[in-house]
């Protein structure tokens, strides 16, 4: 499965570095990660592959909601076909 | 390639704009519930909603945490009551409303639907009885919602139903005045009835369907209130063309549930319904889309128009998003349901007869309206056959969903809480419309030639 990882918030240093450490811990594969400042706020999408982890999505929703309560950040994980479903056709 | 642009505008239109699937329905077949015994037919019914439904819930759930989408309700509706009972021996179907409200609080869900009855030409003795059991049903059970059928294009208006369902809000509105009437906000009038709508209160699973089905209704008036927001003074062209955009993605997230729904609970998908159904939390009114089109307030002379581009572009936008569309697909007007409804009706703005022209556009009718607890059966009578005219001729459904609230008049404010909103109570014309109801008998089904 395909999950898109999306983290809202403050920029600050070490939130790619502590997103993609859980990811490597779990053996989640990160496939691409993209950034851009809007207004003045940091939003980050990481593309991961959750094929190889040795975690399901909801024990890795749980995991990023703590880092990013800890890093005062908002972080989610979502399965990529709500957002190909939206924005890609056929 | 997906882009963090396209990845950000879902989840904005999630988190920010109230994106979300308003519900998954399932519909269960009760034809092989039939009994003689009324003990044996409830019995029937309740294990057969049971085990069909039993992971309903928990799967709902497990989408929207995976997906990261909301699902409001997980809904469950049934073949109309009264052919299921028809064959029994029962002479009040108030225990069937019983079970069936005992089996939805089994498996968790928010509302069950069917206790139904479709009596456009006629009334059979199951129809008889079901319609007479409605108001004490609604009010001893919490989660039933009923819905009579009395007319429609082909076959014209019963009359003599229309006349009885005036009593029936009225009786209804009584027995839960405690409730400021609320268990009238659990029953509906259909003109063209549709037999594969998953909203509520007009749910039922009609006997054309298979076994049973899951069903998607989607939602997000604030996602196309913000896209129009973008478009300020472009010609309609433009209008409809954002709204239609707007739709196909909202629509896209409802296909996607439903697919996922219906696969993981084994179970055939049934359809999407592409209804923009409004709630009272704030960014989320189809009336501030409406005000967003540039009227000042709902109501104002060009909101039957605007409401008709939006019913319109809604349902050319969302039919290629999904395989399969029915259901009611529009845009609901549910006053109490809207902030922008409800706020328009209290600055004098929105009157009944304006909510009247409005439904002769939008996807149903006559919705979540209080009405003075003073108002006789008869001009509520008056009121549904005006909105079943308007549905026969116009080939469309409509509905009525008026709750008159004993001891309240113009210028007091109704509670109802969560989704169904609070409301001010609404002007109903005074002159009489007794001698009209007092007629019975059927308005013949229109020619559909010579449409002028």
């Amino acid at each position: 499965m395909k999950v898109v990882i999306t983290v809202v918030g403050v920029d600050r240093t070490g939130i790619i570095a502590a997103v993609s450490q859980i990811m490597a811990e779990h053996k989640v594969n990160i496939l691409t990660i993209n950034q851009v400042i809007l207004d003045g706020i940091f939003n980050m999408a990481m593309i991961v592959d959750m094929d190889p982890a040795d975690i399901d999505l909801d024990t890795l929703q749980d995991l990023l909601k703590q880092k990013g309560e800890a890093l005062g950040v908002e972080i989610r994980a979502q399965n990529q076909a709500i957002f190909d479903a939206m924005h890609r056709v056929g | 390639m997906l882009t963090i642009h396209d990845v950000l505008e879902t989840n904005q239109m999630i988190q920010k704009n109230n994106l979300d699937v308003r519900t998954i329905t399932m519909g269960i077949s009760l034809l092989d519930c039939c009994a003689s015994d009324g003990k044996t037919l409830c019995n029937n019914i309740y294990d057969k909603i049971t085990r069909y439904g039993e992971h309903l819930v928990e799967t709902g759930e497990a989408i929207s945490r995976e997906y990261g989408v909301p699902i409001i309700n997980k809904r469950v509706s049934v073949t109309p009551i009264s052919l299921v009972a028809g064959a029994s021996d029962m002479k009040s179907y108030v225990d069937i409303a019983r079970t069936l409200d005992k089996a939805a609080k089994t498996i968790g869900i928010n509302f069950i639907g069917g206790f139904s009855a479709l009596v456009e030409r006629g009334m059979s003795k199951g129809d008889r009885i079901l319609i007479d059991s409605i108001a004490e049903s609604l009010a001893v059970t919490d989660l039933v919602c009923s819905s009579v059928a009395v007319g429609s294009t082909k076959a014209g208006i019963n009359m003599d139903a229309v006349a009885e369902m005036g009593r029936v809000f009225k009786d209804l509105a009584e027995r839960t005045k405690e409730q400021d009437a609320l268990g009238c906000a659990k029953l509906v009038v259909f003109s063209n009835a549709v037999e594969d709508n998953p909203f509520m209160a007009g749910a039922f699973h009609g006997v054309t369907n298979g076994d049973s089905c899951i069903s998607v209704g989607v939602s997000g008036p604030g996602v196309v209130k913000v896209a129009l927001e973008n478009v300020k003074g472009e010609p309609f062209d433009v209008v409809a063309e954002t709204i239609k955009k707007t739709a196909f993605k909202i629509t896209r997230v409802g296909q996607l549930v439903a697919m996922e729904a219906s696969r993981r609970l084994d179970m055939p998908f049934g359809i999407i319904d592409l209804s923009l159904a409004p709630t009272p939390a704030v960014g989320d009114s189809v009336a501030s889309i409406l005000e967003e089109m540039g009227l000042e307030s709902c109501g104002a002379c060009g909101t039957t128009a605007a409401l008709a581009l939006l019913n319109d572009a809604v349902k050319k936008g969302g039919l290629m998003a999904s395989s399969r569309v029915g259901g009611l697909s529009g845009a609901f007007i549910p006053v109490s349901e809207d902030k922008g409804m409800l706020e328009a009706v209290g600055r004098g703005s929105l009157s009944l007869e304006k909510l009247e022209a409005m439904t002769c556009v939008c996807s149903v009718g006559l919705d979540m309206i209080a009405i003075p607890g003073d108002t006789p059966a008869s001009t509520i009578s008056a009121i549904i056959a005006d909105e079943a005219a308007i549905g026969m001729i116009n080939n469309k459904t409509t509905a009525v969903r008026v709750i008159p609230v004993p001891g309240k008049g113009v210028g007091d404010n109704v509670e109802f809480g969560g989704l169904l909103g609070h409301c001010p109570i609404i002007n109903v014309n005074k002159y009489k419309s007794d001698e009209f109801i007092a007629r019975g008998g059927r308005i013949p089904a229109p020619m559909r030639s010579l449409t002028n």
